[in-house]
């Protein structure tokens, strides 16, 4: 029996749902009415694009630095041997990634809007108050918020397969807690910090969700761009060239990541 | 002191993670539209069970999440056979297009989808839904599959083979034992990223087709927040 052959069906999938589509943005995105052009992307050049652009990518830097700065000394914390219910903590921060990541989002806009809880207790208590919401702040906040386990887990998965034989190796041979760290722990955890960032820098470029819930319509990722090109002004093409644009960025970052490590088992993803 | 602040750490980030989710679990149950505390009442969670078109939503959530699930499961486990085949370019290539749906973000499948079923004129809806989201888990499944294969050792299902047992046969009694872990996984994998998915589905529903979360960010964008409450709760 050839085998093979059971492959097939998935491969008549995959050309009619993955790889046509793809192509359809490439067309979509250089041709306008039959016509080759690349207005486009010239029209990408624009001000206000660029700028969401880099605010985009700002953004997903700032909540991924953040995230990995939170991430890493938690990760340590619960692979050492001071935490004794480490199974149910892992588990606790594991569980909001099954929980519907809109209502997680919606549930701290619900705390920090201008008249939401958080406010009201300030309010009550005579204090100022504050207006989290609809901003950069919020924006990050959200991010950080929604792809925290994202990081944590890949991280305390490499730092959970170090051999301690080499930590206690580093003590015998005379290096302090420092050097230890920089020289044994963190080379050898830094596959499971790479696949940690692209768990986050990756949906953080690209959401348009939580730039919605938490930004207030104010800040424009290129998220909103594209999504506002499908819904509302309906210019595929334009749609099209920023999400050809987009990929691009992904698959740069996703090489550039992918030297520095490997996204495979060593990752501890899956 | 040390074993203090770590211990102290990890609780303040369980803290900030849970306390919406917490609060929100109190607000549920609030009688006033406004965060203050009113007192005690059941009214969301009713309006929520007698709402025809929350019921609706969630019925078409549990539809597409099985079908789908389940026919992802089932090309995925042939493709990781077939794919486990393979060698050389064809083996790479068919790889590579497995990655695509994972590495490429979420907007750009959903407006992907969107367009082919624009171009072959195919009516927005419930096919559609189904049609994407198998799309993007069935590389998902292959992926928590191939391991396995690679695990087993193929000279005992040709044993089987020799021994006179049909390829059917040998496949239910030898292969599928060994990579039903992966088989499971996979299933589970799909299931729960065709419940939690918002933007493929966003770009791919039609008219009078809503999942829950699509019908969520409706509620949120209305700013109905009082009825959402109790969704927070179902969920978890």
């Amino acid at each position: 029996m050839n085998k093979k052959s059971l492959a097939y069906p998935y491969v008549i999938w995959a050309g009619i749902f993955i790889i046509v589509p793809l192509l359809l943005i490439v067309y979509f995105s250089f041709f306008v009415d039959g016509q080759f052009t690349f207005q486009n992307y010239t029209k990408f050049m624009e001000d206000y694009y660029i700028k969401a652009m880099g605010k985009s990518i700002s953004l997903a830097f700032i909540s991924t630095t953040i995230c990995l700065l939170l991430a890493y000394p938690l990760a340590m914390v619960l692979n050492g041997k001071d935490i004794s219910n480490r199974g149910v903590i892992l588990l606790l921060i594991i569980l909001p990634m099954w929980m519907n990541s809109l209502l997680r989002t919606y549930a701290w806009a619900n705390l920090l809007e201008n008249n939401g809880v958080i406010n009201n207790v300030l309010a009550a208590l005579n204090l100022p108050t504050v207006k989290f919401l609809y901003g950069d702040g919020g924006v990050i906040f959200g991010m950080v918020y929604n792809f925290f386990p994202f990081m944590v887990l890949p991280i305390y998965n490499a730092l959970a397969k170090i051999d301690k034989g080499l930590i206690e190796a580093a003590y015998d041979l005379g290096a302090n807690d420092i050097t230890t760290f920089r020289k044994v722990i963190l080379p050898l955890s830094m596959p499971g910090v790479v696949t940690g960032i692209i768990m986050v820098f990756m949906p953080a470029l690209t959401t348009f969700l939580i730039t919605r819930l938490l930004g207030g319509g104010k800040v424009m990722l290129i998220g909103n761009i594209i999504e506002e090109q499908f819904t509302r002004t309906g210019d595929l093409g334009f749609g099209s060239a920023v999400s050809m644009i987009l990929m691009i960025i992904v698959l740069i970052t996703l090489a550039f990541m992918s030297r520095k490590g490997t996204l495979d088992e060593e990752g501890g993803l899956f | 002191m040390i074993k203090f602040i770590k211990r102290f750490y990890v609780a303040l980030i369980l803290l900030i993670m849970y306390a919406p989710v917490a609060v929100l679990m109190v607000f549920s149950f609030n009688d006033s539209k406004l965060p203050i505390w009113k007192g005690f009442t059941f009214k969301w969670y009713e309006n929520l069970a007698n709402d025809m078109s929350i019921q609706q939503s969630f019925v078409y959530t549990i539809i597409i999440a099985v079908v789908s699930s389940l026919i992802a499961t089932a090309i995925g486990t042939l493709a990781a056979m077939g794919i486990h085949q393979m060698k050389g370019y064809k083996r790479n290539l068919m790889l590579n297009i497995t990655y695509i749906p994972l590495l490429s973000p979420d907007i750009v499948i959903g407006i992907s989808l969107m367009m082919l079923f624009n171009v072959l004129h195919i009516p927005f809806g419930l096919p559609t839904l189904i049609i994407s989201h198998i799309t993007f888990s069935t590389p998902y499944v292959i992926l928590s599959i191939m391991p396995k294969l690679k695990q087993m050792n193929f000279n005992v299902y040709e044993a089987a083979l020799d021994l006179g047992a049909t390829p059917w046969y040998a496949f239910r009694k030898v292969i599928l034992p060994e990579i039903m872990p992966g088989v499971i996984a996979g299933l589970f994998i799909a299931f729960t990223l065709s419940i939690d998915d918002f933007v493929v589905s966003f770009f791919n529903t039609g008219a009078g087709v809503d999942t829950l979360p699509i019908k969520i960010y409706a509620m949120a964008r209305k700013g109905l927040t009082q009825q959402l409450m109790p969704f927070q709760q179902l969920c978890l």
